[in-house]
């Protein structure tokens, strides 16, 4: 099971990677077999001697000992195996490279096709310098020798005239000789590669030590061992192989036809042929997606997966196995909202505590402890699964013991103990995308009954989480010095600032904000019980204070309730979120309560909504808290004052209905004055066009300015009739409370439920899709009018006619085809962006360096500064510096 | 690279910040400063007009001198190229 369980052995570190071609004679070395038979089993079951299947590739049957090595499955590596083939066969992927070759060496002396001196200037630059400094230089070097060499027509060493080589892909080589093309054949193409000494090919880029340039033409094909294609057993008995398997055995096929045609002497075309699908098949094997190959299939369907396809792709080895591999100790299931809990936790069923374990040495101080969860055993929490005997080496299970009691008893320090998940311990939790830092951060556990993990509503921003089904994962770690890590720098509390734009990413949403505007607006006063209430729950350290009415009955206000949770010498001003339109302040000077004023931690004017306590919200209550409080003190706020929000909307209620959408007639009326004004001056407007006397918008067409002003005018319209519905609404009314703080829905919202839905668009423009001149066949040919291009006069309250209802369906079809394409394209933008930029490092002189400590930036962000630590962006903040010293000062 | 030289009025466009070219001492010293090889450091196409106008050679370094919305002037360093880094 877990790894420091086995006895500690020396780690081998890989320093460097190096890809080379493999040669002929180490291919035979590593080769135990000769594969010389397509056919895998004989009659009776048994591997073919000389198959694909052959003894000798490796041990893989239960029991079977390796004739190799003589190890059995467990510990056999598997072994090659070879294939010789009957004629040499080009690498098509090598293609170019030896395209490059041909052309810029002699096709009699091999030489490289420059004059001696030159090469020899060239190997000296070449060798001495470049190569090890600027090997990207060299490259370049290396293109342009292979260019002035290709371009040489007379060979300078033994004067041999030169031919073009034209290449045709994936395989076909011709010269232009003088008298006609002549095809070369990969014998030809051998033999002229094999001709181009070391120092030649080293100018043409090639390290012949790892890769002599005949070797690009094959003569000999390695098989892998079993153990790399492992062939299944269906439950019918039959046995179905690998993919590779089967490209190798169409290798093997072809192979033996061509054998048998050469030593038939059969004529040439068939050699030929025979030859060129041989060149295909092994291209196949090595690239089943190649260009121009015949791909390899299952009984002419499903291509074969061959050896690029095992790496390729998201499933492939790298993306799928190396980057993406699926771990042990993790849980996923649904998520839920606890806002009792704090941000910093997680509750997670008993369920998962008791699959999920921690090991801990038994010491002489927690024998105790760990002897309770010993004794609970593995189904009873907080129990134990496993106990690691250090004196015996050896691991119990839990699960296959009776004698709990007897093990705790035998406990000794020195052992290790699995045990399962309990309060207080650390975890990471993710949820999916993974976009951000702040999509995997530490939590404390608090284990609960149930079947799901519950957040607190507050951490629901960083993850971008809500409560329709999603669900998330959460992470054991188990070393002492990762769940260090985890606690000190993943801790949820840790990241309440993000680092993207110097701001508060954790903070209220929804209910919060209606919350928190009904605590603190001027008219909601508490009594005794209702104070205690919210302050009870809230967790309150502090006295309540004096209320702020004592009679008939001691009253307090929302604000008092507020300044108990405030640190003692906070100062701070703002605007609300309310602030606009007729309550817009921007001063102290506010009647409408809508500017913000903490003095000395008491919260004097001013509501709270979404600009003092929201999520994402740059310089709020929070920001201002965690920058110069600390963020323990923001956490705190976070699980009290918070939770002091809720308690009060569950006291007070929020809820919407019919009527609170209802406007009075007098309202209707006006709006339908407004309407009628408006459609009086689109008619004028175009009449204007009709009669040619429209003044064009520059750099516009007529019908296209046209569209505009129309558009603009019923925009406006819009507009208009929502301001004059929201007027009519009472400042008592709940959706008018949730849109003017900023909890949810917004004046747009609001004006399509209680006026009208206004102007629907495609692309920014009025729709005119449909029939031929016209979008539905209830409207005139040709009509401009604004009914007939999509203008919707009802609102959702008195509900749609026909035409609307379409109308509204092409608009709102447009939005989700819009979210559904964006989130593909910026997903993939992302993603290229995070695998170019992911080891970059602020080194500790302030320079950004990639991991070869090249230079990307000379001070991170030109000025040195960790956004996470300003105020949105601004490391000082002179208002925040003139407040604190003004605040205080008195 | 041939063809016209680049006029000499883009060194006075305001978006062409200002460039210089290191002495050799001044060179050694950045280098030791920062701790770095000198193709360590980002580069610039000897092709780049500012660069040809300044007659810089490959192997130069050229300190650029810029307005930085956030770092009021920052200073950056480029190492002169023959060849443009991507093939």
């Amino acid at each position: 099971m877990a790894l420091k369980f086995e006895k500690f052995r020396e780690p081998y570190v890989i320093e460097s990677i190096k890809f080379g071609l493999l040669s002929p004679q180490e291919i035979r070395r590593m080769a135990k077999v000769s594969i010389m038979r397509s056919d895998i089993y004989e009659a009776d079951g048994s591997p073919v001697v000389g198959g694909l299947r052959d003894p000798h590739l490796g041990a893989v049957e239960p029991g079977e000992s390796c004739p190799v090595c003589g190890n059995t499955r467990e510990e056999c590596p598997g072994h090659f195996g070879r294939i010789e083939l009957a004629r040499p066969v080009i690498l098509p992927h090598l293609g170019d490279d030896i395209h490059a070759m041909l052309q810029s060496t002699c096709r009699k002396c091999g030489r490289l096709l420059l004059p001696p001196e030159r090469i020899s200037n060239l190997t000296r630059l070449y060798y001495r310098r470049l190569r090890e400094r600027w090997p990207r230089l060299a490259d370049v070097v290396v293109k342009s020798i292979i260019k002035e060499a290709s371009e040489t027509t007379v060979c300078p060493h033994c004067g041999e005239s030169q031919f073009k080589v034209r290449y045709i892909r994936p395989i076909i080589f011709y010269e232009r000789r003088p008298e006609g093309e002549v095809r070369l054949t990969p014998l030809d193409i051998r033999d002229r590669l094999e001709k181009i000494p070391d120092e030649d090919a080293v100018l043409l880029g090639i390290d012949p030590k790892s890769a002599r340039p005949e070797w690009a033409v094959l003569t000999v094909l390695p098989v892998p061992p079993l153990s790399v294609r492992p062939s299944i057993t269906l439950e019918t008995g039959l046995r179905s192989e690998d993919d590779l398997t089967h490209a190798l055995a169409e290798i093997v096929r072809q192979n033996e036809k061509l054998k048998s045609f050469l030593s038939t002497n059969a004529p040439e075309t068939m050699i030929e042929d025979a030859w060129l699908t041989l060149q295909h098949v092994v291209a196949a094997y090595i690239d089943n997606e190649f260009p121009n190959i015949y791909q390899l299939t299952h009984r002419r369907k499903r291509p074969l997966k061959t050896l690029a396809q095992r790496l390729k792709g998201k499933e492939g080895r790298l993306r799928g196995n190396l980057s993406g591999k699926r771990v042990n100790f993790s849980a996923r299931t649904v998520v839920s909202p606890d806002p009792y809990i704090s941000i910093n936790e997680v509750g997670v069923p008993v369920e998962v505590a008791k699959t999920l374990t921690v090991s801990i040495r038994v010491t002489p101080y927690n024998i105790d402890e760990v002897r309770k969860y010993v004794l609970n055993g593995p189904y009873k929490w907080p129990g134990a699964t496993f106990v690691y005997k250090a004196d015996q080496d050896r691991k119990i299970d839990l699960r296959y013991q009776k004698d709990y009691r007897k093990l705790a008893e035998e406990l000794k320090p020195g052992d290790i103990v699995e045990r399962h998940l309990i309060d207080g311990d650390i975890v990471l939790f993710n949820r999916q995308p993974t976009l951000h830092r702040m999509s995997i951060m530490g939590h404390i556990v608090r284990v609960m009954p149930g079947k799901t993990f519950r957040i607190n509503l507050l951490v629901c921003p960083p993850y971008n989480a809500d409560f329709d089904g999603d669900e998330m994962n959460l992470h054991v770690p188990r070393l002492e010095e990762a769940q260090a890590e985890a606690r000190e720098l993943l801790l949820v509390e840790k990241h309440i600032l993000t680092p993207r734009y110097g701001g508060p990413i954790i903070g209220g949403r929804q209910d919060y904000i209606s919350g928190a505007y009904l605590l603190t607006v001027k008219t909601s006063l508490f009594t005794l019980e209702e104070v205690s209430n919210i302050v009870s729950r809230a967790e309150a350290k502090t006295m309540v204070s004096e209320p702020a009415i004592l009679r008939p009955k001691p009253l307090w206000t929302g604000k008092q309730l507020v300044s108990m949770f405030l640190p003692q010498d906070l100062n701070f001003k703002g605007r609300a979120k309310i602030s606009s339109g007729a309550l817009k302040c921007d001063s102290e000077d506010c009647f409408n309560d809508s500017y913000i004023v903490i003095r000395k931690g008491k919260l004097l004017m001013g509501v709270m909504d979404k600009n003092a306590i929201g999520a994402e919200q740059p310089n709020n209550l929070p920001h201002v808290i965690a920058l110069e409080y600390g963020e323990s003190k923001a956490r705190e706020l976070f699980d009290t004052l918070f939770r002091a929000f809720i308690r009060v909307l569950e006291i007070k209620g929020l809820t919407i209905a019919y009527n609170d959408i209802e406007i009075p007639e007098e309202a209707k009326e006006e709006i339908e004055r407004l309407t009628e004004e408006a459609k009086r001056e689109v008619e004028e407007l175009i009449r204007q066009y009709r009669e040619g006397v429209l003044e064009p918008i520059p750099g516009r067409t007529i019908e296209e300015s046209l569209e505009l002003k129309i558009i603009e005018r019923l925009q406006k319209l819009r507009t208009d009739a929502g301001e004059t519905a929201i007027k009519y609404l009472k400042p008592s009314n709940d959706i008018f409370i949730m849109t003017r703080t900023g909890a949810r829905g917004s004046d747009v919202n609001l004006t399509q439920m209680a006026a009208m839905l206004g102007q629907q668009t495609i692309r920014g423009r009025r729709i005119v899709r449909g029939f031929r001149t016209r979008p539905l066949a209830h409207f005139k040919l040709g009509e401009l009018s604004p009914e007939a291009r999509g203008f919707i006069k009802g609102n959702f309250r008195e509900g749609l006619k026909p035409t609307e209802v379409f109308f509204h369906a092409i608009a709102g079809r447009e939005g989700l085809v819009d979210t559904a394409v964006k989130t593909s394209q910026s997903g993939y933008m992302q993603r290229r962006l995070i695998n170019a930029l992911q080891d970059l490092t602020v080194s500790y002189d302030g320079t950004v360096r990639d991991s070869w400590g090249n230079i990307v930036q000379f001070k991170y962000g030109e000025d040195g500064v960790d956004p996470k630590a300003t105020y949105h962006g601004k490391p000082v903040e002179v208002k925040r510096v003139i407040e604190k010293v003004r605040g205080s000062g008195g | 690279m041939s063809g016209k030289a680049p006029e000499k009025w883009i060194l006075e466009h305001r978006l062409v910040p200002e460039h210089r070219v290191l002495s050799l001492e001044e060179a050694i010293q950045v280098l030791r400063r920062l701790g770095v090889k000198p193709w360590q450091l980002p580069q610039i196409s000897i092709n780049d007009p500012v660069v040809r106008l300044l007659n810089a050679k490959p192997g130069d370094i050229i300190e650029i001198r810029r307005k930085s919305p956030t770092g009021g002037v920052a200073i950056a360093y480029r190492l002169v190229v023959a060849f443009e880094r991507r093939s």
